[in-house]
């Protein structure tokens, strides 16, 4: 039984009709065509889905839509304002710190969640925080960088 | 039919470089300009065709037209076959096109594998984009730069010597006259000096006046990965599409015996198809689609085959090993009588297992047919060979099909089969609209092909004096890759031999050259340790590869090997490792922690040197080399596919475990730019010394030689897992 969701997505007011347990990355994807967050694994162990829920980030995933009902989303085509990109993404810009970029909109989301909460983190704190977030392309070792490049500023 | 065609496909393509049929390609004018939108077109013959021999390189020149277009506000477009898949094409294609043609590298738009624009470079695979793709490139913005300047003296006419190109300018000094490229394009002349075919001769830019090669250009495309605004092949949405999904067999092998889909084909908005054993279905959502799956997967009756499983994985391999036959070694001296005159002899077998690639983003494609033509965006590392492919699958000419490759999520060599672009192609034929098939982690976990298992066994002897005499290795099932040993061994024996490999295998980023670094690295470790001599003095005393030995001498001296070798501990060790692969050397000095209550091996530091001839690229090429060794890691430690009757038992990141963020080690890279020689490609043989390097380093420290890939420990006990 389809339920209707009302969520508020990169600033604007958004209604779906939708099987409540669908994932959010599915309707974030297929009925707000916001592709720029990726499907990776389909079992919250990759990062590549990561959205901001409330502030907080979820696993779109395996988050079902009708818990993102009343709740404000904030995806990667939604951190920037306007031409300003977030400093996490003037970061990875800085840092060049993506290969193939597939990964790159979760490990950004990830990041910046982590230094809303704790704008100076220790190296632990960012492995840890980002420890979920897969790069195939192997590219830690700028991540990280551009991690700490952003928690300078 | 299609599962066998791509079979057989990736059978071929173990050897990576292998002979494929030579795609002919035709583009009418018309078509080129509608494609390319605004802007001044130069010239554009009709009916050009282009091929290419194994390798990469072009059998037949192709002409400037079709390799770049001047447009009129000065930029200019550049067009390759090649793919964007994280490597770092993009950008060092735009810099090769800039570099020529005297622009910077911001005045080049590069149109990447898009087969109604784009000329056929091969595949982007087997590093052939830095030696074959960049001289194309560079020949092709050469001999356009040449024939403008031409046109510019013949015009103004002054002697072609009294011209200098600069910035997209061609200025007679003399007469402080200047034409820019976009201005002389517009001219007749230029239409039929762009005719022409690029000159093979042409002279290109030394590497000593290199002005945007040698430069950390950044990827052009790079602010669209960041904004999320780029669309990978996952992300294309069409009007009116629908999403698909494919019934899979239950385990390797099984066939479809009957399935009923009148359940299916009565609900709401769903497309169902059922040919043969290919059976699919298309929604309105992917998550529609998967309940459509399941609905139809309940009704199948399968009928299964037997299939060997992980578990026997190795004596399966050794069993069917295919020594004889066609299979020839390489010799050199006589093996027996080195054998015979050794003073002592080892012998010893290395396995390594199955591993995936699991590319970020797993197979996607998205599929429209309009008027009998097909259009598929998809991800896969040859778009030529995907055309052909649904070519031949659907028996229409490869005129009518159109394949574009956006910039996608990885491939690491795992994307040379398009399977997903036929299955989409399949549902939009029946469907009549556009339809995207998505494959989920666990299908790319289970249906795309793997790396090859191995089982190698080494023999080796030692004159009196501890030095090697004798060498007999054969690789069975992995392949020939970076087999022949770099050392100087005057009595050698060296097979590479098939065998009946459980799993489809196919192409891997160095593909075997991992599993034959592993095991001769690891070999000459055990071979110095028999002959009491220092790992690295026993390397050096046999290696007259100078491009080897100078990576070797010099991540020992960044690591300080002399050192730390002599402070390692039970629980400490350092280990060194070297090899030669695609033209580029490497070697790697590491230090590892175990431990043993956990059974853990931890990599603390990874000091690897590279070179691979004159530096491209110096941003992207780091970023290769740091991503080589941390995914190196992978193999080394964890990963493992695991299958039995059929199965694969961990298709997911739950049971299968690729290096995180907490795996990555300290790492110290040390490019060296060797100038002497032309570019190699970077991007795989960074990989191969990282497995031996930690093999010997966790013997160093525990006496305990590990001869698997991945390489375990049992808690506790300090033992190898036993298989």
């Amino acid at each position: 039984m389809d339920v209707k969701v009302n969520l508020t997505v990169n600033g604007k007011k958004r209604s779906v009709t939708t099987d409540p347990k669908r994932s959010l990355l599915d309707v974030l994807r297929e009925e707000l065509n916001l592709t720029g967050t990726k499907y990776g694994c389909g079992e919250g162990r990759c990062g590549a889905c990561t959205v901001l829920m409330d502030g907080k980030r979820v696993l779109s995933c395996v988050t079902p839509a009708a818990q993102a009902n009343k709740k404000t989303i904030t995806t990667i085509e939604g951190l920037a304002r306007g031409d300003s990109l977030h400093p996490v993404q003037e970061a990875f810009l800085a840092e060049g710190a993506m290969q193939c970029g597939y990964c790159t909109p979760g490990m950004i989301l990830t990041a910046a969640a982590l230094l809303e909460k704790n704008p100076n983190p220790t190296d632990e704190e960012i492995t840890t925080a980002m420890n979920v977030n897969l790069c195939r392309c192997n590219g830690y070792t700028k991540i990280l960088n551009a991690v700490r490049r952003a928690s300078k500023k | 039919m299609t599962q066998n065609i791509l079979a057989k496909k990736v059978e071929a393509q173990q050897s990576e470089a292998s002979d494929e049929p030579r795609c002919e390609f035709e583009l009418s004018r018309r078509s080129f300009v509608k494609l390319l939108g605004a802007g001044l077109l130069i010239t554009v013959t009709e009916g050009v065709s282009f091929g290419r021999r194994s390798g990469g390189r072009s059998r037949r020149s192709i002409t400037v037209a079709a390799r770049l277009h001047i447009n009129q506000d000065g930029t200019i477009t550049v067009m390759t076959g090649k793919v964007e898949e994280g490597q770092g094409a993009r950008a060092q294609l735009t810099q090769a096109a800039a570099e020529e043609l005297r622009v910077a590298a911001d005045q080049i738009r590069l149109v990447m594998a898009d087969t109604a624009l784009v000329p056929n470079d091969g595949r982007t695979a087997g590093s052939q984009t830095t030696p074959s793709t960049v001289p194309a490139v560079r020949r092709g913005a050469a001999t356009a730069r040449e024939l403008l300047t031409r046109l510019a003296a013949e015009q103004w006419k002054v002697d072609r010597g009294a011209l200098d190109v600069r910035d997209g300018a061609i200025t007679h000094q003399a007469t402080k006259r200047t034409v820019s490229y976009a201005d002389l394009a517009k001219s007749k002349d230029v239409a039929g000096a762009f005719a022409q075919a690029v000159s093979s001769d042409v002279t290109v830019t030394p590497v000593g006046a290199w002005k945007v090669l040698g430069t950390a250009v950044a990827r052009p495309n790079w602010r669209d990965l960041v904004t999320g605004a780029h669309r990978f092949p996952s992300d294309f949405v069409r009007p009116n599409m629908l999403y698909g999904k494919i019934l899979r067999p239950p385990s390797y092998g099984a066939t479809l015996e009957s399935i009923d889909l009148s359940k299916a084909k009565a609900m709401k908005d769903v497309v169902v198809v059922c040919d043969g054993q290919f059976v699919g279905c298309a929604a309105p959502s992917s998550f529609r689609a998967t309940q459509v799956l399941e609905v139809i997967a309940k009704t199948a009756s399968w009928k299964t085959v037997s299939h060997p499983s992980s578990k026997d994985l190795f004596s399966h391999l050794k069993k069917n090993a295919r020594l004889g036959g066609r299979s020839r070694p390489r010799s050199r001296g006589s093996i027996d009588k080195g054998l015979a005159d050794a003073s002592k002899v080892l012998e010893r077998t290395y396995e390594v297992a199955y591993i995936q690639h699991t590319p970020m983003e797993p197979r996607a494609a998205t599929a429209e047919w309009k008027d009998g033509k097909l259009t598929v965006w998809t991800g896969v590392d040859g778009p030529q060979q995907a055309q052909g492919d649904l070519a031949r699958t659907f028996q229409i000419p490869s005129e009518r099909v159109r394949v574009i490759v956006p910039d996608m999520g990885s491939g690491f060599g795992g994307k040379h089969t398009g399977e997903a672009a036929v299955e989409a192609a399949r549902l939009a034929k029946a469907a009549g609209r556009p339809v995207a098939v998505h494959w989920t982690r666990a299908e790319e976990f289970t249906w795309a092909y793997f790396r090859p298992a191995a089982v190698i066994e080494c023999k080796g002897g030692l004159d009196a004096k501890g030095a090697l005499i004798a060498w007999d290795f054969t690789n069975i099932n992995a392949g020939g890759a970076a087999i022949d040993t770099p050392y100087n061994i005057a009595n050698t024996k060296i097979l590479s031999a098939g065998s009946d490999s459980p799993l489809r295998q196919g192409a891997y980023r160095c593909l075997a050259a991992t599993a034959n670094n592993f095991a001769r690295e690891s070999f000459m470790d055990e071979l110095a340790a028999a002959a009491g001599i220092d790992p690295l003095a026993f390397r050096l005393a046999h290696l007259e590869n100078q491009r080897i030995r100078t990576v070797l001498e010099a991540a020992a001296k960044h690591f300080d090997w002399a050192t730390r070798r002599k402070k390692v501990t039970a629980d400490i060790g350092v280990g060194l490792a070297c090899g030669t692969e695609k033209s580029s050397v490497v070697a790697a000095c590491v230090e590892v922690g175990i431990d043993r209550k956990r059974g853990e091996i931890k990599v603390h530091q990874v000091c690897e040197a590279f070179e691979c001839g004159p530096i491209q690229n110096p941003a992207n090429l780091t970023s290769q080399v740091q991503g080589c060794i941390i995914m190196g890691l992978g193999g080394a430690l964890s990963e493992e596919m695991e299958f039995a009757d059929g199965k694969i038992l961990n298709a997911s990141f739950a049971g299968y475990r690729v290096p995180r963020f907490r795996d990555v080690p300290k790492i110290d890279v040390h490019l060296i730019n060797n100038t002497d020689i032309p570019s190699a490609g970077g991007g795989e043989t960074p990989i191969i010394a990282i497995a031996p390097a930690i093999a010997n380093a966790v013997f160093v420290a525990t006496g305990v030689r590990i001869r698997s890939m991945p390489m375990r420990f049992v808690p506790m006990t300090g033992e190898v897992q036993k298989r």
